[in-house]
């Protein structure tokens, strides 16, 4: 079967929505013997309205050819797998089809969005894949090593998940392990807890971490307390995880950041990565962590894709932050979503010969302050990018410590980039103003280099 | 680590093995007598100002725990609120080790991190010990949940008081627990010391209907009754039947906590005189039976008494935790 459906799903409202309600469009097998094949040709493009039935592109190995068909009516929205490319693993996502009648300006938009999310698209074909599955890969891999790993959310299982990142590991796990739970965030948070109490290892999806704040409690006091509290005798390993910060025309209770409010907690470890290789070795490390690991997605990120990781077993070691682009000008701190502002920002620098260093931190506690002091020991100038809050938050943590540990380093005061002090806006033009920006990295930039904005 | 943990049972649970004795009536006496003893010298160890913060005692409850703990077997969970004690000596934890967790010292339980809210013994099943009203139902559900999980046969044993019935992770709880037939016994200790609490009979036992989780109303004072209902109860989650109610009409005969000074309680002498104490009526009934005679109740008197004072005398003397274990046990 070529493609696999999605449940029926309510109109969608917003680009965001629209893509979440998507159906992946996977790469068909042959045989039960074909692994991998090629993309031989794409009959439809992006933004061409498709037909249940209808061809959409052709596909080969060395032995044969097929056609791929359209399983759903909608809008093709992007095809992740260019014409051409070869060795694309059985089950891997080719394309995107948002299911349903869409006008032609709403599906332009998301075509646009589409190609904005995923800079540098145009590169030659490597194995790519998205943060999406790389999440999906990561549960699923984790799922058929430790059969104490179970998912428990709303929606993650008939409905493949509400951001489909457990699309199809009901399929291939079932209900004992792919747990549909009620809107109940404070008691199944602590039913995690307790199932971690008695050694199983619960990944606890947040269909928005906006709703974990019903689950504040559990996750504060229980998961991260109780080690302490029993003196070392009885540890809680469990992942709470889910989207966070900002997403699309939600409003402010549905798009905040709370990065900051758990990296405050001792006794948890807070992660939250940018590439889709980091976000698959980072979950698969949670999971084997013994302690209450907090995984901070961003929806925006989801359908972003990445190259691939090479090793089969990949894991990313929490704590440990990445140098992603060496500079030896100013240093930018960031993560999740915004590592992708702060490295556009330094590529624009770039051209006028400044080189900004970008540090995606992947992990906000424990903080890797090593990667930070060494890179601002070299740099001496600093910029904070975060979408949350200014006041308590990540940048202020940062900040505090940069002056504590390397004042003698500095050439210039700690910058921040925030999001805006107030509740998300709903206003296209407000919401956009609240949260920062590659030019504001920009700005935050050259002010610290004494320059001329 | 918890070092603390000086005297851990040796071979399966002895402790509780010696706490039940063989189940009958004076070997459940003296379980029950440990409790209220026990938490007496709590009660005098706070008012030395060796125990610090809050402490809430169990006195007056004893038959709950020792009845559900007769009911269950060796291996199935407990997990319980802050009003903890009986529980943990029920489950055969180390009274010195509790003793001295209330004390704060190095030889605590949790080696003096957990103070007298913040117990666990998983050695001895037993999983806290929780300070938020009404944490311990959920936690609970996820001990049940990891039980069918796994299909061990195992039930988890929750309690709770009436205070925390009306909390709203309860009911989102039973919606799971019923939902997903979870082998789990909710106690409700009703000691009606609630505001608010309507005191009529039966009103906890039916806060699961709208789950269809059945209730049931028991004498929370006599051992027997709690021992038979929490059978039906544990029997019923271990055969697949999910989740069941036993609302445990009880008396708390001191305070909320030690720094509550009870004084709502003195209008309910009256109801006292009807809920004898779970204590004096099991003693009654093994006099009036023959099956011991006062001396020997006197000589399980003083065993207890011996327990429990070795118990304060090591909580007195056991040394505060070090400085450096200030930071440990944050992560592993």
């Amino acid at each position: 079967m070529a493609t696999q459906k999605t449940p029926e799903q309510t109109l969608p409202q917003t680009p965001h929505e629209m893509i979440d309600a998507t159906v992946y469009v996977l790469m068909p097998a042959l045989s039960p013997e074909m692994k991998s094949g090629k993309l031989a040709k794409w009959l439809k493009r992006e933004g061409d309205r498709v037909e249940a039935g209808e061809i959409l592109a052709e596909i080969e190995t060395d032995k044969a050819t097929m056609e791929v068909e359209a399983a759903e009516s909608g809008v093709l929205l992007r095809i992740l797998a260019p014409e051409g490319a070869e060795n694309i693993a059985v089950n891997t996502s080719i394309a995107v089809i948002a299911p349903g009648d869409l006008s032609a300006s709403s599906s332009l938009a998301l075509c646009t969005q589409a190609a904005d999310d995923a800079p540098g698209e145009e590169e030659e074909f490597l194995p790519r894949i998205t943060v999406r599955e790389a999440l999906r890969e990561a549960l699923a891999e984790e799922m058929r090593r430790d059969a104490n790993v179970f998912v428990l959310g709303e929606e993650v299982g008939d409905s493949q998940g509400a951001f489909r990142i457990t699309q199809g590991l009901l399929q291939e796990f079932g209900a004992r392990r792919v747990v549909d739970s009620p809107i109940s965030e404070h008691a199944f948070a602590g039913l995690g807890v307790g199932a971690a109490m008695a050694g199983l290892r619960p990944v606890i999806e947040f269909m928005s971490f906006n709703f974990a704040m019903q689950a504040m409690d559990h996750i504060v006091n229980s998961a991260a307390k109780t080690l302490y509290m029993s003196g070392g005798a009885l540890n809680i390993p469990i992942v709470f995880r889910g989207p966070n910060g900002s997403r699309a025309r939600v409003g402010a209770q549905h798009a905040q950041d709370f990065s900051a409010w758990f990296a405050h907690i001792p006794g948890l470890k807070v992660v939250a990565p940018y590439t889709a290789a980091d976000a698959k070795g980072l979950l698969k490390a949670a999971i084997r962590d013994p302690n209450p690991v907090i995984f901070l997605e961003h929806e925006k990120l989801y359908g972003q894709s990445f190259p691939a990781p090479r090793e089969k077993d990949h894991l990313v070691e929490i704590g440990a932050a990445n140098i992603f682009r060496a500079g030896r000008d100013i240093t930018f701190i960031a993560f999740s979503h915004g590592v992708g502002l702060a490295l556009k920002a330094a590529e624009r620098l770039s051209e006028e010969g400044i080189e900004a260093e970008v540090i995606d931190l992947r992990t906000l506690r424990p903080l890797d302050m090593k990667t930070i002091l060494g890179s601002v020991a070299k740099t001496g100038r600093c910029v904070i990018v975060e979408e949350g809050w200014p006041q308590g938050g990540i940048g202020a943590e940062i900040s505090a410590r940069l002056m504590e540990e390397a004042f003698d380093d500095l050439d210039a005061p700690v910058a921040r980039v925030t999001g805006r002090d107030v509740p998300m806006p709903y206003a296209a033009n407000l919401e956009k103003r609240a949260l920062p920006t590659e030019a504001d990295i920009v700005a935050a930039a050259r002010k610290a280099l004494y320059l001329k904005a | 680590m918890a070092a603390a943990n000086l005297a851990p049972p040796e071979g399966g649970n002895a402790r509780l093995a010696a706490f039940l004795g063989d189940g009958d009536d004076v070997s459940i006496y003296r379980a029950m007598l440990l409790i209220r003893r026990f938490e007496e010298k709590a009660g005098q160890l706070f008012g030395m100002g060796l125990i610090g913060g809050f402490c809430h005692l169990y006195i007056g409850q004893e038959a709950i725990v020792v009845g559900m703990r007769l009911a269950a077997r060796e291996s199935d969970q407990f997990i319980a609120s802050y009003r903890h004690h009986g529980q943990l000596l029920a489950c055969g934890a180390d009274p010195r080790a509790v003793m001295a967790e209330m004390t704060g010292r190095r030889g605590g339980l949790s080696a003096g991190k957990g103070g007298s809210m913040h117990m666990f013994a998983p050695e001895c099943d037993y999983y806290g010990g929780h300070g938020i009203v009404g944490a311990q139902a959920s936690l609970g559900a996820g001990l049940a949940f990891a039980n069918a999980y796994r299909g061990d046969g195992r039930v988890c044993v929750c309690f709770f008081g009436d205070g925390a019935a009306d909390q709203g992770q309860i009911a989102e709880t039973f919606q799971m627990a019923a939902h997903w037939r979870l082998p789990i016994v909710f106690v409700i200790e009703n000691n009606r010391a609630q505001p608010g609490g309507t005191g009529e009979p039966g009103y906890l036992a039916r806060r699961g209907a709208a789950f269809d989780i059945p209730g049931e109303t028991i004498d929370g004072m006599s051992v027997e009754a709690v021992r038979e209902a929490g059978a039906r109860a544990i029997e019923r989650a271990r055969s697949g039947g999910g989740p069941s109610v036993l609302e445990m009409r009880t008396e708390r005969y001191r305070g909320h906590s030690l720094a509550d000074p009870a004084k709502y309680r003195r209008k309910d002498e009256a109801r006292a005189a009807q809920a004898p104490d779970p204590i004096e009526r099991l003693r009654e009934k093994i006099l009036s039976n023959g099956l011991a005679d006062e001396d020997l109740l006197k000589r399980l008197d003083a065993q207890v008494r011996s327990i429990v004072g070795e118990a304060a005398e090591y909580a007195s003397h056991s040394p505060e935790p070090n400085a450096a274990d200030l930071d440990t046990d944050v992560l592993i």
